[in-house]
């Protein structure tokens, strides 16, 4: 149950974010979330949208580094304790996260987390253990 | 002034007495150097020049050049004319490929370059009562032990002090009362700068003269150093192959030019594309030719420094011709912090980096008195990643690379693809935004 994510390489320099998003607004692509992870040097801009191969064509034929990787949306309720109830789990089976962010998708129903584990079919398996519903990529888009 | 000159005779020769040294002198190396050394035999072969054809000074331009490729094919000690047991020390600078150039001296080469050191020294009014601050570094390249054992020979007390640990550099300088300093002229500055921010008068100092050689630096530079430092900068000349520092040397009479020691090193000025010896007086490359040197002469040695000799006598006597400070080079060799730094080097490290293509560009700037060189290399998507942390490794591997092959620190920037400019479908590999 992964999700793909794509991630373009960013340079610190201004309007390059408005770019991405005019170029994927002008073919139509949807962002469904997106996080920006920056140095002082660069930055790299994660997005899940609803046509990843598009995405990819289209930012790739306007001369960006894109890459692709998987990654695991867990929903959770939109209450207090959501959050720390998943961490807990990857705490207890020993997992390292790369990377995650969140989004909230109707607020007080439910929140979509991002994650990024180096041991990914471990955590795939600790959180379907734990009782957590993890979205497809189809799922997530159709939010 | 005590002493005017070191070897007052040979210094102040008349130029006909001089230049019958140098005819004996040139014929002699020509003939050992064909009897000892296969590859400058092939050339002079391939030339059909042999060493009887050398009757006159001119003769010299039948002879073929020697390039750097030269040695590099000869690496490690190919075009060496005695067996190693008479080898009694050897010096390397950084190669355009990975490869650095080696050089080797006998003991007798080691005594003519104390001796043509000490006449530098003695150049810039050092004598034997002088506290000599030498701050280049100590090591593989020649500026350290070169200077080091000329101050030795002068019989002035040397501080072997090296690079680095500016703070403790002052605090020698005012105990040990140094009065004169060798260094690069970018590191004089460098510590200008730290005694201010100490509160050290240099007034305070001893300090007298200081010698600046390798690296480039301009006439702004010198008063920059005079005023800040308080004392008088003179520039010295030199290079590895042809033996170190000490090949010329200003003197305290004049603010033009370089002495060059031509009984030890023939110059000649060359047009770098059709390799003719160009008339007196004009712009062109440098050449040099080792008549002394034992263990690793040189035969029309083409430097790639752009200079010009000065022929008009000098107020000091001396009648050895002066070569103006070097105005540039006919190659892309940068000289960071001291360290000769060629763009193909870069490229090499880049080559050898898994994912990396070979779209580079590399910045100098010199930021208050230090160059610094940033490597901005292209992002593939063969190296893109989207996590910062391997990103990041990358960066500080081919940063750790790059200071291990050329010794220089330097700042990898990533950048994204297709941004480092292109002229005519050939990148720009460097921007120098040194004002020198």
């Amino acid at each position: 149950m992964r999700v793909e994510q794509i991630a373009v390489f960013l340079e610190n320099k201004s309007g390059r974010l408005a770019e991405i998003t005019a170029t994927l607004a002008e073919n139509d692509i949807n962002i469904r979330a997106l996080s920006v992870a920056d140095t002082a040097d660069f930055g790299i801009l994660r997005l899940i949208v609803n046509d990843v191969e598009k995405a990819k064509r289209v930012l790739k034929a306007n001369g960006f580094t894109v890459g692709g990787t998987n990654v695991i949306a867990v929903v959770v309720d939109d209450r207090s304790g959501g959050l720390a109830s998943v961490l807990k789990s990857i705490e207890k089976a020993d997992l390292n996260v790369e990377y995650m962010y969140a989004f909230v998708n109707k607020s007080g129903e439910n929140a979509v987390l991002i994650f990024r584990f180096d041991e990914m079919d471990k955590a795939i398996a600790a959180l379907v253990q734990d009782g957590f519903r993890l979205l497809s990529g189809e799922q997530v888009c159709a939010l | 002034m005590t002493t005017l000159y070191w070897e007052e005779e040979i210094e102040t020769l008349p130029r006909v007495g001089l230049e019958s040294v140098q005819l004996t002198r040139l014929k002699h190396l020509v003939a050992r150097v064909y009897a000892t050394v296969a590859p400058y035999r092939a050339k002079m072969d391939a030339a059909g020049v042999k060493p009887g054809d050398i009757k006159t000074l001119a003769d010299l331009q039948k002879l073929p050049f020697t390039v750097k490729d030269d040695l590099r094919d000869n690496y490690p000690f190919g075009l060496f004319t005695v067996p190693m047991d008479q080898v009694v020390r050897v010096h390397a600078s950084s190669g355009t490929t990975g490869k650095p150039t080696v050089v080797g001296y006998t003991k007798k080469d080691i005594e003519t370059w104390s001796g043509v050191m000490a006449r530098a020294l003695t150049c810039a009014g050092a004598t034997s009562r002088d506290m000599i601050h030498n701050a280049y570094g100590y090591g593989l390249f020649t500026g350290g032990l070169g200077a080091h054992y000329g101050v030795e020979r002068l019989g002035a007390t040397v501080i072997p002090v090296s690079g680095g640990n500016t703070k403790r550099q002052i605090t020698i300088m005012q105990d040990f009362r140094s009065s004169v300093l060798l260094s690069t002229p970018s590191y004089a500055l460098n510590l200008a700068d730290a005694m201010v921010e100490l509160g050290v008068d240099c007034k305070a100092l001893a300090l007298r003269v200081g010698i600046f050689g390798a690296e480039p630096w301009s006439e702004n530079m010198r008063s920059e150093v005079e005023r800040k430092l308080n004392i008088r900068a003179v520039d010295i000349y030199g290079l590895s192959e042809v033996m170190g520092p000490g090949v010329a040397m200003q003197c305290l009479e004049t603010d033009r030019g370089m002495h060059i020691f031509e009984d030890h090193f023939l110059p000649e000025i060359i047009d770098p594309d059709t390799g003719e010896v160009l008339p007196p007086g004009e712009k062109g490359e440098l050449v040099f030719t080792t008549l002394t040197k034992e263990a690793f002469p040189l035969i029309r040695y083409r430097t790639k420094d752009i200079s010009r000799l000065i022929h008009e006598p000098c107020a000091c006597g001396r009648t050895m011709v002066r070569m103006e400070k070097v105005t540039g080079r006919t190659d892309d060799m940068l000289i960071i912090r001291g360290v000769n730094v060629f763009p193909s080097q870069v490229e090499h490290v880049l080559m050898g980096t898994e994912g990396v293509e070979p779209h580079y560009q590399i910045v100098v700037n010199r930021e208050g008195n230090l160059d610094t060189m940033a490597v901005r290399v292209e992002v593939s998507e063969a190296l893109f990643s989207d996590e910062v942390k391997t990103l990041e490794k990358l960066t500080r591997k081919i940063q750790s690379d790059i200071k291990d092959m050329l010794g220089v620190t330097c700042k990898v920037q990533l950048v994204e693809p297709r941004t480092i400019q292109r002229s005519e479908g050939k990148a720009q590999r460097v921007i120098d935004n040194r004002k020198m």
